[in-house]
């Protein structure tokens, strides 16, 4: 029979439970660090069809650099309302034929139905989502917030144009809009 | 469950108790200021005993409303109440507190040590629970009714309920912050207080595999916590982390959601692989199989649980290479958990095998829960995905896994060392009963979710297809089958508890490691003085 009484602990338990604890903090800390990434990663690969934005220097660099003159795409315009707000809100045109590396203008029309001045807020989406990144846009009414009075309306413009580099096996982009009413009317 | 009785001496010399003994304080006090591994033990393990029925209750509501298509019994609100709490009952009441009771009874008396390193720690992490559940329960008698958006809490749907929705946020809060210290507790127990001679790869594969399980705990909870702290904001403090309107993203949080949901999946499944890799040795009267290798794959499944959440997202539109990178990185996990399979296979392999309730339940887990991984490696699949998505193939793939696989482990975990714990054999008879109406009645329930589910139908709806009929009034009737079998467990507990034969300190002729070398029923106390561990004994 032996008697060894147990050892003192190798380390102390505090500092096993102690750099647990930071482990802890510093994956609550990741989750909301996943938030500034996501968005990161949803940019470099136009992963969720996130689209490009450029300024109006940096366009016109992009189109100085035509490569191919004759190449067209077609791209569609598309107009969602989020949970059905009383909006009408749809694209001036449905679609455009247009040279990779020219700049466009387009734009949509919003009316607000309702009696109440509100402020809304459209968040595009490109599809395939393989071309995302190769759509810019120099100007976009979904840049900013949209003020509406009661039972008002205006055209919104869009300013884009699509990279050269567009993958040669995509002819045809979609570029979608869904239109939110903001949550923090005042 | 655990006794006064403290005057046996062990077995062998590896334990002995010729110090002052104390027993535990009496009353119902006791429980509530204990400190003692083994009453915090049972505590979570009576705790997840009840929530098993609370939660089951709410699965024979689901299953009795579509015991026929139509709406009959309860209203789809409700419906959708009882599919999201049961979820939440069966993942965060049942299976993670009865692991953690089982790693408070056994990780102690496995490793050699008096008790856990952080005691009070552990009666905190344990005592919130139950306040955490109350909240949790409580939201299903407010005006707003409870949780109805399904377990995984997708915005916007989950944004839109009613102001009981603070409470589920505050309860899941609870539950973490619990975890996460039981989880700590656990890791500075496993570090710190093995005595000499118990090194890493002596430990049995139940310590090892809860070693592991504490890491995912402490890496992956507090992300599920700040998850659901973005949601309050969202809904409250006018935040717009996952609202469109104010540049946020809904299906950033399931990309947030499964990087701790998944890991999830394993910290439900691993101690499971730990109980089975413990019990089947026993009864095949071998040492384990592939011990090391057992260690490896357990810890290759806990790396690549983090690198694979998006195969649960595969219908958000992803592009083709993140589609190939989670189907890919998904199958390769089904190497490591092939490893273990064989190797409990192997184990069993020309072994002089007996087949008591644990090894029945032990078996029965390899079987089902194979079937169940099986279905996962189809789902694992992008383009099949994208048909059996949110059908009911879904739910049977993660049934198989849960109930036949994690569940199956608690009760094999629980004949195989409740002689350990009251001192008195289980009823044997009724055990093997037990364990034959659960296994058919388990399959009549889940395994007809197959079918329906590549058939197409949806999961968490109210109503149905006239087609899909059959099936479902056969799998709820395996439902209330497999349901109220599991009082014969309740009452086999209950008899073994009040009496029966006495069990010697080993309990099974072919029982290894440290607890079986402490009396029956273990004492309040044990290895107050650390046992001697030479190369040479058999610790796992």
């Amino acid at each position: 029979m032996t008697d060894l009484p147990h050892d003192p602990p190798r380390r102390s338990h505090a500092r096993v439970a102690g750099k647990m604890v930071c482990l802890a903090f510093a994956m609550f800390g990741f989750g909301y660090l996943m938030v500034p990434l996501y968005d990161i990663i949803c940019d470099i690969t136009g992963l969720n069809g996130k689209t490009g934005r450029l300024s109006i220097a940096e366009a016109q660099a992009t189109q100085t650099e035509i490569v191919a003159e004759d190449r067209k795409v077609i791209v569609e315009f598309v107009a969602s309302i989020n949970q059905g707000g009383s909006w009408i809100f749809k694209p001036m045109e449905k679609t455009m034929t247009v040279t990779p590396g020219k700049m466009y203008h387009a734009s949509y029309y919003a009316e607000n139905l309702s009696d109440n001045a509100v402020v809304a807020q459209a968040t595009p989406s490109v599809t395939p989502f393989a071309a995302a990144k190769y759509f810019n846009k120099t100007e976009c009414f979904c840049f900013t917030r949209q003020a509406f009075e009661p039972k008002g309306s205006k055209d919104m413009p869009l300013t884009f144009i699509i990279d050269p580099d567009l993958p040669i096996n995509v002819d045809r982009v979609t570029l979608s809009y869904t239109f939110f009413r903001s949550p923090n009317q005042s | 469950m655990s006794s006064n009785d403290v005057t046996h001496h062990a077995p062998d010399d590896h334990a002995h108790h010729d110090h002052d003994e104390h027993g535990p304080a009496p009353g119902l006090m006791r429980w509530v200021t204990t400190t003692n591994h083994k009453d915090i033990g049972t505590l979570y393990l009576w705790f997840s005993l009840i929530m098993f029925f609370i939660g089951g209750a709410m699965a024979l509501v689901i299953r009795a409303e579509l015991f026929q298509p139509g709406i009959q019994i309860v209203d789809p609100m409700f419906f959708n109440s009882m599919t999201t709490l049961h979820a939440i009952v069966m993942i965060f009441g049942v299976v993670m507190p009865a692991f953690v009771g089982l790693a408070n009874w056994m990780i102690p008396m496995m490793i050699g040590a008096p008790d856990m390193a952080l005691p009070r720690l552990n009666n905190w992490s344990f005592w919130i629970m139950p306040f955490a559940f109350l909240i949790m329960l409580s939201t299903l008698f407010m005006d707003s009714g409870g949780p109805a958006g399904g377990w995984t809490l997708y915005p916007p749907l989950v944004l839109q309920m009613g102001d009981s929705f603070a409470f589920v946020i505050f309860a899941i809060h609870f539950m973490g912050i619990s975890s996460v210290m039981g989880s700590i507790n656990i890791v500075a127990t496993i570090f710190n207080m093995r005595p000499p001679g118990m090194t890493f790869m002596k430990m049995p594969m139940f310590v090892w595999t809860w070693l592991i399980t504490a890491y995912l705990l402490i890496a992956t909870i507090p992300v599920f916590a700040g998850a659901v702290t973005m949601l309050l904001t969202d809904r409250y403090f006018g935040t717009s982390f996952f609202s469109a309107a104010g540049g946020g993203d809904p299906v950033m949080f399931q990309h947030i959601f499964w990087f701790f949901g998944h890991p999830e999946v394993y910290i439900l499944i691993l101690p499971a692989f730990g109980i089975v890799s413990s019990i089947i040795p026993t009864f095949a009267r071998k040492e384990l199989f592939g011990y090391d290798s057992m260690v490896y794959a357990t810890a290759s499944i806990a790396f690549l649980s983090f690198i694979v959440w998006a195969h649960h997202m595969f219908t958000t539109g992803m592009p083709l290479a993140g589609e190939l990178f989670f189907m890919f990185s998904t199958m390769m996990i089904s190497v490591p958990t092939g490893v273990k399979v064989f190797n409990w296979v192997a184990t069993m392999w020309r072994g002089a095998m007996t087949f008591e309730t644990p090894m029945l339940f032990a078996i029965g887990f390899v079987i089902m829960f194979t079937v169940g991984g099986l279905s996962g490696l189809m789902l694992a699949i992008t383009p099949a995905d994208i048909q059996y998505h949110d059908t009911y193939f879904v739910v049977a793939h993660f049934h198989y896994v849960l109930v036949p696989g994690a569940i199956y482990s608690l009760m094999a975990a629980t004949y195989y060392w409740l002689p350990k714990w009251t001192g008195n054999m289980y009823d044997e008879k009724l055990g093997k009963m037990h364990f034959w109406i659960s296994t058919i009645f388990v399959n009549v329930l889940f395994f007809p979710m197959h079918f329906v589910g590549l058939a197409g139908m949806p999961r968490r709806i109210p109503d149905y297809s006239l087609q899909f009929a059959d099936w479902n009034m056969i799998a709820t009737i395996g439902a209330f089958g497999f349901g109220f079998s599991q009082l014969m467990f309740v009452y086999i507990i209950v008899k073994c508890v009040r009496g029966g034969e006495k069990a010697t300190g080993e309990v099974w002729e072919g029982a290894r490691g440290l607890e079986w070398t402490v009396p029956s029923p273990a004492p309040y106390h044990t290895f107050e003085t650390a046992p001697v561990i030479e190369p040479s004994t058999v610790t796992r």
